[in-house]
């Protein structure tokens, strides 16, 4: 079986594992909140949503627990997340769509930008141990150690107010309306750019350090020497054959974190007010709106393993042992 | 502590030397601690950890007391200055600091355990089980934490320090077996295993005496990882007020900090010390994890000088691929070209 | 003896560390290797021969220093070139063009991502950028015939090839430039006793059409006694004995040629007895004062614990050009 086929095999099983899990976590709630929130607003919901409903949470007892699993699987199938009780009488799918881009961007955009600035500089400590972006180390590992959500705290603090260019929350401004308007465009860049900083600011010290390190492994393999002796040039020998190896653990990783920096990033939504779906996510938990929790939980773990397998994509082109023999 | 993949590098790190000897092991440990970063890293623990265990002695004022000193700066009275209601932040820091520590440290053990198990039986054995096993742990790695942690916290009833230790420890256990199970498979097939199973010795004897010796560099970084991860994640759920909040925690001071928009009445103190001692805990254990990297990784031990002194004063650059020539007297006389 | 240099090595010394903590792997070495010969450098591990060879390459990775002496190239019919004074882009211009090398480990000295035609092309690049895209991917391919790779393999990346055919791509790339001079650090070791041969063998005759110099290195003396032309031999960082291959086969002076002649079974010739040496190399920290070789050596007397003999004709021998540093053997004056 060729690594592409074994890596496609390995994400559907844990797109299942992921639906799996999702099935039965709201059926170990202790109590039924669901029902008796569904049987508060009974008459203001129609009948099909309160079915939906029942298939998602398992409403009805007198279904075996396989009945329920394949009706929730033939349910999802459908795109039928149930309804939002925060959001009503907004289906949760349709809280995901407006929600979704804006986390896509934001997370997508930072975190591509600070792996590859932090890979970047990491290249340069490598190879250069020693000199002032080697010292840089311990300022990083520093930032590194600090919260996400509290440099986004001080981020506020020190560069919003009154006057400033910067906003300190929202995702636009309130009364334009979302759209391909200039207007709109501009405000939505200048709402993006502080929590933007703030996710760089907190993760790149990572990238920089996982690449350094990296690069000094790789820098005493034979084949830089061999690079050496052969009278290439500092920018080869560094670029395609050290910072080119040495990139690969790195680009693997970068999949494997993806998963914790999503949760890095759903608290800087949180103190930046951001309208995407980590926001959603802890409102929606302050609600007890379960049927949103859920259907985020999925949309999220849906999205990082679309993100891996992106991540695998990468890391097959870089590196040709993962090709089928030629 | 940021949530990133800052331990990424290890699974790619040269093994450590597998057939170290009971008296080179012992070396090794005092590398391990003569090392700067591990030394300071440790003594940061250490004190964190007594004011963990006193905090609650040392704590000039009940945290939780109310007083008529509202909103105050940090004064000789109050160091970090007092909340809207008049507790006192440096009480509430210290009280704080055990809880913590806890949970950090509860997660860290109860994730490195299953990690243990398994990843070095996952690596160990062979068969379907341990394919099973692997494919758990890799599901578990690519699942977003955080969210999964809220979810379940949010879903146990009355959220202890307990609970959520055990939560995040349940859940966060993949990134230790998935590294402890590369490390295995490598084991297992050299040479000193081998003879081992070759005399047949029982397999639990393998592993427990010539397995795990040569993995506690990896199980220690995975667990100072877990506990970073579970450090963050608890402040995490206590700041946006998902757990309970019957104890204090360094979480919860934030919690009420954003809640009474403390920076927006320029109530600095009640962020910035509190702030600062999460990161200060971070780059302690940060350094520590350092250490063994560069324990296991003998490449990255190496002075990184870039430049030395050479005996006549001059600077001489230290580089891969240009080995430097010392300057020497002898060489200012032309020998016989 | 007429001699024709294309290396000389003058009183080479090689640091690993500076000041206090500095450790010499290689003292005030002086050898030198002539137009078209194959030069033999023997010794066990720790030897300092590899370091001989990385330090006057001046590739030894930190914390390695070349704390003395001096190594000239002559090129043919050129002004001779001091290489440990070269600038860094002079250097870079040296290597390759003048000096290549074949190293130890088959498996890693070629690039895992790139394709074998990549890393033959870029070293062209680098050295002849006049030279059409065309031109180099010619040479590429002509580089693997020379070394009985099927061209097809130009398009091939490192780990589809084995280990004996990586070393052949390894010797195609070192004679892509046509060097005066390939330094070859245990090119064989990783291979099995029949690759081994194999390679050898296609070097010699591609030193035939090339007319090449090998400065040889590897702890296998038996491979040198059949393929090189001289032989020297290393100890504790020191040359302790030189002298042309035959000659040393069949009357070492040195105990330690001795020790090693024993140490390996001879593929040609008569059979010997394999005895080894007792004790292990010097500890490059302390190293025994006089001799190096003394604590291991079984013919040790009173000079040999005291002084270091010098390299040097020994006075009890009129036959031809060799040297040996030996108390068993003083030398007749320190002229050659």
């Amino acid at each position: 079986m060729s690594y592409f086929l074994r890596r496609l095999a390995f994400y559907v099983f844990t797109a299942w594992a992921a639906l799996t899990i999702n099935f039965f976590i709201p059926r170990l709630i202790p109590g039924d909140p669901v029902s008796a929130l569904v049987n508060g607003m009974r008459g203001q919901i129609d009948p099909a949503q309160i079915q939906s409903l029942t298939v998602l949470f398992g409403l009805d007892k007198k279904q075996s627990m396989w009945e329920q699993y394949t009706s929730y699987l033939a349910q999802l199938a459908r795109g039928d997340l149930g309804i939002s009780f925060g959001n009503f009488p907004l289906p949760v799918s349709e809280v995901l769509t407006q929600a979704l881009p804006w986390t896509l961007l934001l997370i997508g955009v930072t975190t591509v930008l600070s792996f590859l600035l932090g890979t970047l500089l990491g290249v340069f400590a490598g190879w250069w141990r020693g000199s002032w972006i080697d010292g840089l180390l311990p300022a990083t590992t520093f930032l590194s150690s600090i919260p996400y959500f509290w440099l986004g705290l001080i981020a506020v603090a020190l560069f919003t107010g009154v006057g400033s260019f910067l906003p300190a929350s929202g995702g636009y401004e309130p009364g334009l309306v979302p759209g391909w308007s200039g207007e709109f465009i501009d405000s939505a860049l200048r709402h993006s750019l502080l929590p933007a900083a703030t996710i760089i600011v907190a993760s790149v010290g990572g990238w920089l350090l996982a690449m350094r390190n990296m690069m000094v492994t790789v820098t005493a393999e034979d084949y830089i020497t061999v690079a050496h002796a052969k009278g290439l040039s500092e920018r080869r020998v560094m670029m395609n054959y050290a910072a080119r190896n040495a990139l690969l653990p790195s680009v693997s990783g970068f999949g494997m974190a993806l998963g914790l920096v999503v949760g890095g990033t759903f608290l800087v939504e949180y103190v930046f007010s951001y309208p995407g779906i980590g926001l959603q996510m802890l409102d929606a938990i302050a609600k007890h709106d379960y049927p949103l929790i859920q259907g985020i939980f999925l949309v999220v773990t849906l999205a990082v393993l679309a993100a891996n397998f992106l991540a695998d994509l990468a890391y097959m082109a870089l590196d040709p042992r993962t090709r089928k023999e030629g | 502590m940021a949530i990133t993949g800052v331990g990424i590098t290890t699974p790619n790190v040269a093994p450590a030397d597998p057939a170290q000897t009971a008296t080179r092991r012992r070396h090794g440990l005092h590398r391990l601690l003569v090392n700067g970063k591990v030394t300071s890293g440790l003594v940061m623990l250490g004190v964190l950890t007594l004011i963990a265990v006193f905090g609650q002695a040392l704590a000039p004022f009940d945290p939780s007391k109310r007083s008529s000193d509202i909103l105050q700066s940090p004064s000789l009275k109050h160091w970090f200055g007092t909340t809207h209601i008049g507790q006192d932040i440096f009480s509430q820091v210290l009280v704080g600091t055990r809880s913590v520590m806890f949970v950090g440290f509860t997660a860290g053990l109860v994730a490195t355990i299953i990690g243990v198990v398994i990843g070095v039986t996952s690596g160990y054995l062979s068969g379907s089980a341990a394919e099973g096993l692997s494919a758990i742990s890799n599901v578990f790695i690519v699942i977003p934490a955080l969210p999964l942690i809220i979810i379940i916290t949010n879903v146990v009833p009355n959220s202890g320090d307990w609970t959520i230790a055990l939560v995040i420890g349940f859940t966060s256990w993949a990134w230790g077996a998935r590294l402890l199970r590369a490390q295995t498979l490598s084991l297992r097939r050299r040479d000193f295993v081998e003879a081992a199973r070759a005399t047949g010795e029982s397999t639990w004897r393998i592993i427990g005496f010539e397995i795990l010796p040569n993995l506690t560099a990896i199980i220690a970084s995975s667990f100072i990882g877990t506990v970073m991860f579970a450090v963050a994640t608890e402040i995490a759920l206590a700041f946006v007020g998902i757990s309970g909040i019957s104890e204090w925690n360094w979480g919860e001071i934030l919690f009420w900090a954003q809640g009474q928009q403390a920076l927006p009445q320029g109530a600095w103190w009640w962020f910035v010390p509190v702030g600062l001692c999460i990161a200060l805990l971070g780059t302690a254990l940060s350094l520590v994890n350092f250490g063994i990297d560069e324990f296991v990784n003998p490449r990255l031990r190496a002075s990184g000088q870039s430049t030395v002194k050479a005996s006549d004063g001059s600077r001489v650059r230290m580089k891969v691929g240009f080995t430097p020539v010392l300057a020497d007297p002898s060489r200012s006389k032309e020998i016989g070209i | 003896m007429k001699t024709d240099p294309v290396l000389e090595i003058k009183g080479l010394s090689v640091d690993y560390g500076l000041g206090n903590q500095a450790v010499r792997a290689v003292r005030d070495v002086s050898l030198t290797l002539n137009r078209g010969e194959v030069l033999g450098l023997a010794g066990e591990s720790g030897s300092g021969k590899s370091t001989l060879a990385y330090g006057l390459t001046r590739l030894l990775p930190p914390p390695g220093v070349v704390s003395a002496g001096k190594v000239i190239y002559y090129p043919p019919g050129g002004e001779p070139v001091d290489v440990l004074s070269l600038t860094p882009a002079g250097l870079r211009e040296f290597r390759w063009a003048e000096t290549s090398i074949v190293f130890q480990g088959a498996m890693n000295s070629l690039n895992p991502v790139y394709k074998v035609s990549t890393q033959l092309i870029d070293v062209l690049e680098a050295h002849q950028p006049g030279m059409s895209r065309q031109a180099r991917t010619a040479r590429a391919r002509e580089l693997l015939k020379m070394v009985g790779i099927s061209e097809d393999r130009l398009d091939a990346y490192p780990h589809q090839l084995s280990g004996g055919m990586r070393q052949r791509v390894m010797i195609g790339m070192a004679l892509a430039l046509e060097p005066k001079i390939v330094i070859m650090d245990e090119p064989t070791t990783a291979l099995d006793v029949v690759m081994q041969r194999q390679i050898l063998r296609q070097l010699v005759d591609l030193r035939k059409r090339f007319d090449f110099s090998v400065l040889f290195i590897t702890h296998d003396l038996s491979l040198l006694v059949e393929f090189s032309d001289r032989i020297a031999i290393m100890y504790g960082g020191r040359i302790v004995e030189q002298a042309p291959a035959s000659v040393l086969y069949r009357d070492s002076l040195h105990p330690y040629s001795d020790g090693l002649l024993h140490s390996f079974p001879a593929l040609r010739g008569p059979r010997r007895d394999l005895v080894g040496i007792p004790g292990s190399p010097p500890d490059l920290r302390s190293m025994p004062s006089g001799c190096s070789f003394h604590p291991r050596c079984p013919k040790a007397f009173d000079p040999c614990s005291v002084d270091v003999p010098v390299l040097g004709t020994p006075a009890d021998l009129q036959g031809p050009a060799r040297k040996v540093a030996c108390w068993l053997h003083p030398i007749r004056n320190s002229a050659d």
